[in-house]
């Protein structure tokens, strides 16, 4: 408790910190070039003045934490990934040419790959089929709510979760895993599941999808309702099916949509670690980018160098969709 | 579109959701019970089968010789294995190597001469012609039909002996301070970049799209570094809360700036104009116009940063470490899996008092997080 007490009161301070500096930069700023109260030239330069300064000193505390936080890192990361494991020594290109050398690596860009195949694919067409579904049945916000659930949760309890569906006891006990139950149920062997290389990939990938479903889906469902009515009542009249509609009128009117939904989980999809730590921590050929950057940082007292390599093909690997929605925003701001 | 072939369709529609969503909700509820299952049920029976009886082949020791009394010239130990719980008893044995040798009421010779009933309601007597020696109770295996218990036990033992407890307060320690103090720092820059005229904005505004999706793993060795730098320079530790707090702020704050911003740009500009004609300054018009309007984007941030730092892993575990005293519930739990993998009791219940609190935020404050994911996924041309 006295730590939850400490941690209250460094907030306050924080905030109130925080609410000063902003009023006093503020209150400094109007003394300095003050505007009211003269007149002419003079008060208009001043305006002028505090009104070019004035939103910087807003962005100040936000820019400098963004300064820090990540883009400096950015670069130190470029920097050490060329230097050995303490970060002192330039050693070029070596630790890339390591990882492309390294089994665990390869292992774990196969793995990501399969991983961007498949959890934005079936993350986006489950959403996309759950959000079309349920706008048709009068109980559709409950179970709406009901799959959009998982999203609160960790992926450390997610995983604790699927775990737990995946459990395996030897043939012939009971098994209390429901995954198992129904395969012995249905006359099949039990499996330890996550221990079967390259499928156990998929088991995982489960439990991303589970996740990202109900964001695919909520979002989804807001770009459907926007498509015009007429547009829907012209197609029925016109004779369409409901699966002519979905698939040559719905979905084509919701495509942007439908690549926002994808980038976003392909971004996520990149950054998976908590899932793979918890399930397996890599082994049974289960290794992606994240975990083995997160090993390698901390691997024998830790190798900076290798671990920034790691984290700069990640970085790379987000950075077309990174550009792409720079420019989609840009667009967008153009008009304001 | 007749009623006819409407309504086949319609049912496999209602179907079809009934099963996703059975897919979707059944893993969270199999959690749910099995934590509130007697932890010996949940070792051999699937949690499906929580509310029948189950048959489970367990072992109990006797009371101890010390609490045997003479009767009739003998001595006799009695007691029961149910322990007052409902059940019967089908079988038991004296050895683990034929734990159902004999049928309840049968009595079973002991190798030393002792002689051992159990009855079917699990009342047992163990009766011998000599006084009996030692301390410890004699082991009896028995098969008993037991009816469905659900207990809070498994809770109990986590909060108590796992440091559950204490973890959930390192959590709510991380994750409150860490909500709040990026939302003013944020706030006050979305406005900036909102309606202030000044060169570079457009730049600024695309850095900052450009840092939402900075994977954190390129923050973590450059951070890492400067922490134990400035710790060491100031002489403090390199991993403490406010190392973490400002750590969650720099990481939130890209996705808060830009829903703000797109919030507030999105604010009718006449209340500003005639504001700003009756003299106010960008100031007043910030804290007393902008702030109260923008709730709604306030609250769906606030959700997502909460969500965010409530569930993190990574950055709780390189930022403030592993030690017992630091962990947050997330690592508790990852501790967990890897020490007390087979212990399914202490897993669920542990995983459920970590996923309690953002569910409860998530039920209550459902709208706003959607109303936030509508508005901070970057909007396709």
């Amino acid at each position: 408790m006295p730590q939850l007490l400490f941690a209250i009161v460094t907030m306050m301070a924080g905030v109130l910190a925080c609410a000063f500096y902003f009023l006093a930069s503020n209150w400094l700023l109007d003394r300095i070039f003050p505007s009211q109260g003269l007149s002419g030239p003079k008060a208009s330069r001043n305006l002028r003045i505090s009104s070019a300064i004035r939103p910087w000193l807003f962005m100040l505390p936000a820019l400098l934490a963004l300064a820090v936080y990540l883009v400096y890192p950015v670069f130190e990361s470029v920097r050490l990934s060329l230097h050995d494991r303490s970060g002192r020594d330039f050693v070029g290109l070596s630790n890339f040419f390591w990882m492309f050398g390294d089994g665990e690596f390869r292992q774990s860009i196969f793995n990501n790959c399969l991983w961007l195949l498949v959890v934005p694919a079936v993350s986006t067409f489950l959403g996309l089929v759950i959000a079309a579904l349920t706008d048709r049945i009068w109980w559709g916000n409950i179970a709406k709510t009901l799959i959009f659930t998982p999203m609160a949760i960790s992926f450390v309890g997610a995983a604790v979760i699927w775990k737990f569906v995946y459990d395996y006891r030897a043939e012939g006990s009971e098994q209390i895993g429901i995954l198992n139950a129904l395969v012995t149920y249905f006359g099949g062997a039990p499996e330890a599941w996550i221990t079967l290389p390259f499928w156990n990939n998929f088991f995982l990938m489960v439990i991303l999808i589970w996740i990202q479903t109900g964001f695919a889906m909520v979002i989804l469902s807001a770009a459907l309702r926007g498509i015009p009515e007429e547009t829907l009542e012209a197609a029925v009249i016109d004779g369409a099916s409901g699966l002519q509609i979905f698939f040559k009128i719905m979905v084509p009117q919701i495509r942007g949509t439908i690549a926002v939904v994808w980038t976003n989980i392909t971004i996520l999809v990149l950054k998976v670690f908590d899932i793979v730590l918890a399930m397996t921590n890599g082994q049974w050929q289960t290794q992606v980018l994240a975990n083995l950057m997160f090993d390698w940082m901390f691997r024998g007292g830790g190798d900076f160098g290798r671990g920034a390599a790691i984290a700069v093909v990640i970085m790379v690997l987000v950075v077309p969709i990174m550009i792409w929605n720079i420019r989609n925003a840009t667009r967008e701001t153009g008009g304001h | 579109m007749s009623g006819a072939t409407r309504s086949p369709l319609s049912i496999v529609v209602h179907l079809s959701v009934l099963l996703l969503v059975a897919l979707w909700t059944l893993p969270t509820a199999g959690l749910l019970i099995s934590s509130l299952r007697d932890k010996d049920q949940l070792a051999v029976s699937g949690w499906w089968t929580a509310l029948s009886t189950s048959t489970q082949n367990l072992v109990q020791r006797a009371a101890s010789p010390e609490s045997q009394v003479e009767k009739d010239g003998k001595f006799v130990i009695f007691g029961n294995l149910l322990e007052g719980q409902k059940g019967s008893v089908s079988a038991f044995g004296y050895s683990s190597r034929e734990p159902a040798a004999f049928a309840p009421g049968q009595t079973a010779k002991l190798n030393d001469g002792e002689q051992l009933t159990v009855r079917a309601d699990g009342s047992y007597e163990i009766v011998s012609d000599t006084r009996m020696e030692g301390t410890r109770g004699q082991r009896i295996f028995f098969t008993a039909a037991v009816p469905p218990r659900f207990t809070l036990d498994n809770y109990r033992e986590v909060l108590s002996a796992e440091g559950i407890a204490a973890s959930f307060v390192n959590s709510l320690t991380v994750a409150i301070p860490s909500t709040i103090i990026p939302i003013l720092v944020a706030a006050f820059c979305a406005y900036a970049l909102a309606w202030m005229r000044f060169p570079g904005r457009a730049i600024l505004i695309a850095v900052v799209v450009g840092l939402l999706v900075v994977p954190l793993q390129m923050s973590l060795i450059p951070l890492l570094k400067l922490y134990n730098g400035v710790g060491a320079f100031l002489g403090v530790p390199a991993k403490t809360y406010v190392g973490i707090w400002l750590a969650h702020m720099g990481f939130g704050l890209p996705l808060a700036i830009y829903l703000l911003r797109n919030y507030m740009a999105g604010l009718p500009r006449e209340i500003m104009e005639s504001a700003r004609v009756d003299g106010a300054s960008d100031f007043d018009i910030f804290v007393k116009i902008v702030l109260p309007l923008s709730f709604p984007a306030l609250a769906s941030f606030a959700i997502f940063q909460f969500l965010w730092t409530w569930n993190d892993l990574l950055v709780a575990i390189v930022f403030l470490g592993t030690g017992q005293e630091q962990l947050v519930l997330t690592g508790r739990l990852v501790n967990l899996l890897g020490s007390r993998g087979g212990n399914w009791e202490i897993l669920t219940a542990s995983a459920f008092i970590t996923i309690i609190v953002p569910l409860i935020v998530f039920f209550a404050l459902q709208r706003y997080l959607v109303r936030g994911l509508l508005a901070g996924s970057v909007k396709g041309g």
